[in-house]
């Protein structure tokens, strides 16, 4: 089976996706994380005003069948999150790249350029 | 430990399906979604591999005597062509495994059973019964035959629809526990009124030579042990190892609230310990739990009181499909164990409300 990796996007290892914008970028988990996980039913997300730390744990993800820790791409304040994930966790699934985004963060610094490619992050899932 | 593998492992590979290792067994985990396969279960019908369970055929003039000396129900009861549910038991009443004996045509004159205990048991259990046969100088046959079986189960209200449309009619007719012999895809199986979903469903064991044509006879959904998982946890059924282990979660069948297995009519390992139990009473008993806010438990979590004491801990949990709730079961102490009361679930050190539910969460 072949995943969708946007090639607008910066990815880690553990399949966050962050995107690229210098003001807010939108954070995420690839569609062959969503796929590995099988059925979403619960997403733990920081709040507005928290701040998250690079390859540092941000939240939680659960499926059917696992609890899997999130990983955070950037450093930075959460600006947004998206609320939709809790009455419909399934969006995960559903739309990885787009509604099933989780948050949005003003980054601290600019160090996307140490996160994998997407052609990178597609050699890994490979 | 050497990985064993089903019969068919080829075949689901090629469908698609994630696997994972339950008591050294690699089976199929999920084919398509754990959600989708479980609904299938619910609402029309599935079907499981599950060669992992164990067998073990016990014959010979002391068959019926070995099988009730180790096992805490009634082996004498049984009638050819019906199976009981059962705890095997130690000498302190701990549950070692729990299983299903199918009382089969009786062999060279005398009764023949199918001892049915889980995966990754056959051994022990084999031992366990020669062991005890020794001891007590009885004479009979025990034959691990796990090798030599595949076991599906086909689940759902559409399930007699599923057999009739591969076997003789009469299979249906057959009763809850009861099992007879049928001819499918040209094969002779086992096939009986039993499983482990909450719904109507048959489970067929085939000679393992047998295994890929009648599985492929069967034309509905194939599903893993993921929804297997969610659906006994719907219906409240223990699972081996789990909710109750000799080693990491030992109790006894009164307290995992399997006690109508126990019959102390009748002579057995672990009777004496389960009879005291019987007259003194239990501390904790086996329960389920809902949670009231969002979140997921899981084996392993702490349930507590408003103050924070700690009243009991989670053996298994997981969202429900079918209620869309967070669902667990788990052991509390006895005076908190009336449905509706109160509690918390530990969940990453958050304490999440949850209350007392009587089971099955889904009533049939």
């Amino acid at each position: 089976m072949s995943f969708d990796v946007p090639d607008d996007r910066r990815y880690l290892e553990s399949h966050e996706w962050t995107t690229t914008d210098a003001e807010a970028v939108r954070i995420g988990i690839t569609e062959f994380a969503q796929d590995e996980l099988g059925d979403v039913v619960f997403v733990e997300l920081p709040a507005v005003g928290d701040e998250i730390h690079a390859e540092e744990a941000f939240g939680v993800v659960e499926s059917i069948k696992a609890v899997s820790d999130l990983y955070a791409p950037v450093s930075g304040e959460v600006t947004a999150v998206n609320d939709a994930l809790f009455d419909q966790p399934e969006l995960v699934n559903d739309d990885p790249f787009g509604d099933g985004w989780m948050l949005e963060v003003d980054p601290r610094d600019d160090d996307l350029e140490s996160l994998l490619s997407a052609a990178e992050y597609r050699e890994q899932i490979a | 430990m050497t990985q064993r593998h089903p019969p068919l492992a080829d075949v689901h590979a090629a469908a698609g399906a994630s696997t994972t290792t339950f008591g050294g067994w690699e089976m199929p985990v999920e084919f398509d979604s754990i959600r989708t396969e479980h609904t299938a279960v619910r609402e029309s019908v599935g079907i499981f591999d599950v060669s992992h369970m164990s067998e073990i055929e016990v014959t010979g003039p002391d068959s019926t005597e070995l099988t009730n000396r180790l096992t805490t129900n009634n082996v004498a009861a049984l009638a050819v062509g019906e199976a009981h549910y059962a705890c095997i038991t130690r000498e302190d009443g701990v549950i070692l495994d729990d299983t299903v004996i199918y009382r089969l045509t009786d062999h060279q004159d005398h009764p023949a059973y199918l001892v049915i205990p889980n995966a990754g048991h056959d051994t022990q259990f084999t031992e366990w019964c020669q062991t005890h046969r020794d001891e007590w100088g009885l004479e009979a046959h025990v034959a691990n035959t796990t090798a030599q079986w595949a076991m599906f189960a086909v689940q759902g209200p559409d399930s007699p629809q599923a057999l009739t449309a591969v076997a003789d009619e009469s299979v249906t007719e057959l009763a809850g526990f009861e099992h007879t012999t049928a001819d499918i895809a040209g094969v002779e199986c086992i096939v009986a009124r039993t499983g482990y979903t909450g719904e109507d469903g048959f489970e067929i064991l085939c000679p393992t030579k047998a295994a890929e044509s009648v599985w492929a006879s069967f034309e509905c959904p194939a599903c893993g042990l993921g929804a297997r998982d969610t659906l006994r946890i719907e219906m409240g059924y223990l699972l081996s190892g789990q909710d109750f282990d000799p080693e990491t979660q030992s109790r006894t069948p009164y307290e995992a609230g399997v006690g109508f297995t126990v019959d102390l009519e009748t002579e057995f390992v672990g009777r004496d310990a389960l009879a005291d139990q019987y007259e003194t009473g239990i501390n904790q008993q086996f329960v389920g739990i809902t949670m009231l806010e969002r979140g997921v438990p899981r084996e392993g979590y702490a349930v507590v009181d408003s103050d924070g004491h700690q009243l009991g801990e989670l053996t298994s949990g997981t969202m429900s499909p079918t209620l869309n709730e967070g669902i667990g079961l788990g052991y509390l102490e006895t005076e908190h164990t009336t449905p509706g009361e109160h509690l918390e679930v530990v969940v990453r050190g958050n304490h999440k409300q949850a209350a007392v539910t009587d089971l099955p969460f889904v009533s049939k």
